[in-house]
């Protein structure tokens, strides 16, 4: 009994190792071809500037969500959540705490020029 | 530099009358304290029960001490500032100097909110939180431990400034170009500074531990959704801390670099800005004010619904209330400065959300009057406390909303309509909270009850002394009186001035009331013991421990499955389960690593604050040292053994027969 479990955990590591081994190597795929992407579009000069600097900026996002998902092992599993969670929140506190205090700054800089 | 860097015997006040006999008093109190604890031989207990312990218990209560040490002082600069303004009329000088009633009204501040507000705040939560999660401590006790001890470093600092040196005359926000060095070129921010910079970081610790505590150490079966209603505050608030109190630390780093190393970030030269300051503090300031309040609304409901004998109503829009509260408290900072001069766009969406915050807050108040609705309301102190609080608080709140609109801010701002708008919240919100807490859990605690009539006397003396000192200020507002003056040179402001001072006398007696009913009630405990541990016939798990609660809380974790944990077994009748057999139980042990940590920080805060370069070596690596070893030293645990456990869980329930 004792044995069997044993051996029964050590498979189910080795799955979890290797689950783990195929995400990262995913992550870094798509991670390679994201930063491949715009490098080729701003050093071949095939897009317009604007549409240049468009797909720079959502590749980058692209890449962010990418890394969250496979280095990081963000989802919605009863286990991950509430690292998901905590993620979305400090998120959100900091985009607001961030953007509102540009916002309050700025104004009052254009009103005192 | 000197040895002693800025420091000299110049340094004492020897000119302030008022100052060296308060320290004289202090100080032979605190001789006849440790003649005391000397006749009874109670250093060692002190030492190996209480200052190293890292029992979340004990830890409570010394949080409550500390803030009842600190509310003494913060009164007496209160009383001192409200007789100042009642002398100082009709070209009256008064008997405060400006210089040293500046630094009385920073100190008040400061003090209140950080230093008794807080601790009391996380006091009741170190008391109570573990036990009614079904938890037999905290995720990291030493950490708790720690947290205590830096917020006690702080406390001890800014109590240091009263007599070496000066502290802060800049009010207790400590806006710059003021408290930069240029116009504060003396010690007294920098005692702002340490002392807030430590015990905020204190502050971060607990917020992170009692975190993972709620996350990771619930009862089995005990779901997010199940967890009692203070629980929910106490994380709501903790969330806050962890989000908002990094925000001052930076910030108050900030200002550390511009007065110590000659930095722009803040100055009116070399393209600082002073309005980040303002920004930043009150983007931690704003989610602190209701990191003070939403545990007090926890406190509000469990006693409701423990006095009515009825489940709370709408527990789960109670949950989200606060989670909205929560949120929308991070968007609302910049009604702090309304008058900064931004555009009528900014103004205009900050003055909307601090209106919109009145919505889940009047949904909580809802759902207290439901929750009394059709129940038997036993009118017991802390209900008491309750009351009071849902009426003046509701009044607070209402000239909140009017504050909230940027044109009357333009009108009111600054002004004493202000502060009484915030006492109202403040006072009338978490103090009362806070002292509805002290009375419903105070038999849990020490399992003694406290004196009844003194607690109404006192509660009484508060709610008049409270209407008295505060209602005058809002019409002083509305006659254009600003906060923070020295004297009063209108002579249509003498008599609301006269009355708000007699309110504050009246709030003294409502204090010196409290500590009698401590003493009185100390002295009578035999005759009024709690041995059944659940007094209150409550409804979550605190009350099924015993009174004081075992060491280990809980000799077996308890099954939960529904919100009223504790009233659910009564009703199953699982309640007061005698077990055959106990497993051995995994404690912490004891460690003075945390006291030694925050000597050595304290010392290096001193240091910082007279610029004494070796001292805040020596305790800066003082401190490290004793971590390393706290770090590398396994021997932190041990195991209560089944037959200890069976010993104290038999007197108990002995106990709860006989009762």
């Amino acid at each position: 009994m004792g044995a069997h479990t044993h051996s029964h955990d050590h498979s189910h590591g080795a799955d979890d190792l290797a689950a783990s081994i195929k995400s990262y190597l995913v992550g870094f795929v798509l991670s390679v071809v994201l930063t491949a992407i715009p490098f080729w579009a701003v050093m071949t000069h095939h897009f317009e500037q604007s549409t240049t600097l468009a797909i720079v900026v959502v590749t980058a996002l692209v890449q962010i969500l990418v890394h969250l998902k496979y280095f990081l092992h963000l989802d919605f599993s009863k286990e991950g959540k509430i690292n998901t969670f905590s993620f979305l929140f400090t998120a959100l506190i900091i985009v607001m705490v961030v953007g509102l205090s540009v916002w309050i700054i700025l104004e009052a800089n254009a009103l005192m020029m | 530099m000197s040895f002693l860097g800025k420091l000299s015997l110049d340094a004492i006040p020897y000119h302030e009358p008022i100052i060296m006999v308060t320290l004289a008093v202090v100080a032979v109190i605190g001789l006849y304290v440790a003649a005391l604890i000397t006749k009874h031989k109670k250093w060692g207990v002190l030492w190996h029960d209480w200052l190293t312990s890292v029992d979340h218990k004990r830890l409570g209560i010394m949080y409550i001490v500390l803030a009842f040490i600190m509310l003494i002082r913060g009164f007496s600069d209160a009383i001192m500032m409200r007789t100042q303004q009642a002398l100082a009329t009709n070209g009256a000088a008064g008997y405060l100097p400006p210089e040293h009633y500046d630094q009385i009204f920073t100190a008040h501040g400061v003090i209140m909110i950080i230093f008794m507000a807080m601790p009391f705040m996380i006091g009741l939560m170190n008391l109570v939180l573990p036990l009614q999660i079904g938890a037999r401590d905290v995720a990291f006790p030493f950490l708790n431990n720690l947290s205590f001890w830096l917020t006690a470093s702080g406390a001890v600092l800014i109590n240091i400034s009263l007599g070496l040196g000066e502290f802060a005359r800049t009010g207790w926000v400590a806006y710059p170009p003021l408290s930069e060095l240029a116009y504060s070129p003396g010690v007294g921010v920098d005692y702002y500074i340490w002392a807030l910079q430590i015990s905020g970081i204190g502050t971060t610790l607990t917020g992170v531990n009692f975190i993972a505590t709620v996350l990771k150490m619930r009862a089995p079966g005990m779901k997010l959704m199940q967890m009692p209603i203070f629980t929910w505050t106490c994380t709501w608030a903790n969330i806050l801390i962890v989000a908002s109190f990094p925000i001052l630390t930076a910030v108050l780093a900030l200002l550390t670099l511009d007065r110590y190393m000659g930095f722009h970030f803040f100055t009116n030269d070399g393209g600082g800005n002073a309005m980040m300051y303002i920004n930043l503090f009150w983007a931690w300031g704003h989610p602190e004010v209701y990191i003070l309040i939403l545990p007090a609304f926890g406190i509000f409901s469990d006693v409701i619904s423990t006095f009515t004998s009825k489940r709370l109503f709408g527990y789960s829009s109670m949950v989200w209330a606060s989670g909205a509260i929560s949120i929308l408290g991070f968007i609302v900072w910049l009604h702090h400065f309304f008058t900064m001069g931004s555009s009528a766009n900014v103004n205009a969406f900050f003055g909307v959300m601090t209106m919109v915050i009145a919505v889940p807050t009047g949904v909580k108040l809802f759902n207290w009057l439901f929750t009394i609705y059709r129940g038997r309301l036993r009118l017991t102190v802390p209900v008491l406390w309750t009351l009071g609080f849902m009426v003046t608080f509701t009044i607070g709140g209402m000239t909140g909303v009017l504050l909230a609109v940027p044109g009357a801010d333009y009108v009111l701002h600054n002004s004493l309509f202000l502060i009484a708008h915030f006492h109202n919240t403040i006072i009338g919100g978490a103090v009362f909270g806070y002292l509805a807490g002290f009375a419903y859990w105070f038999p849990k605690a020490t399992g003694f009850h406290l004196n009844e009539r003194l607690g109404k006397a006192s509660f009484w003396c508060w709610q008049i002394g409270f209407y008295v000192a505060f209602m005058p200020l809002y019409v002083l507002g509305f006659m254009g009186m600003t906060r923070r003056i020295n004297h009063i040179d209108n002579p249509a402001w003498n008599m609301w001035i006269y009355i708000a001072a007699v309110g504050a006398c009246i709030i003294m007696v409502g204090i010196i009331l409290q500590f009698v009913q401590l003493y009185v009630s100390i002295r009578d405990r035999d005759q009024n013991r709690d041995t059944t541990g659940d007094p209150w016939n409550g409804h979550t798990l605190e009350w099924s421990t015993a009174s004081p609660p075992q060491f280990y809380n809980f000799a077996k974790l308890p099954q939960v499955s529904d919100i009223d944990a504790f009233t659910d077994a009564k009703e199953k009748g699982t309640a007061y389960q005698r077990l055959k057999h106990y497993q051995p139980i995994h404690m912490p042990k004891n460690t003075p690593s945390g006291i030694l940590m925050a000597l050595g920080i304290t010392a290096a805060g001193f240091a910082a604050i007279w610029h004494i370069l070796w001292l805040a070596i020596v305790g800066m690596v003082g401190a490290f040292i004793v971590f390393l070893f706290r770090a590398y030293n396994n021997d932190v645990d041990y195991y209560v053994q089944p037959d200890e456990v069976a010993r104290i869980e038999n007197a108990h329930l002995n106990n709860v027969v006989r009762g």
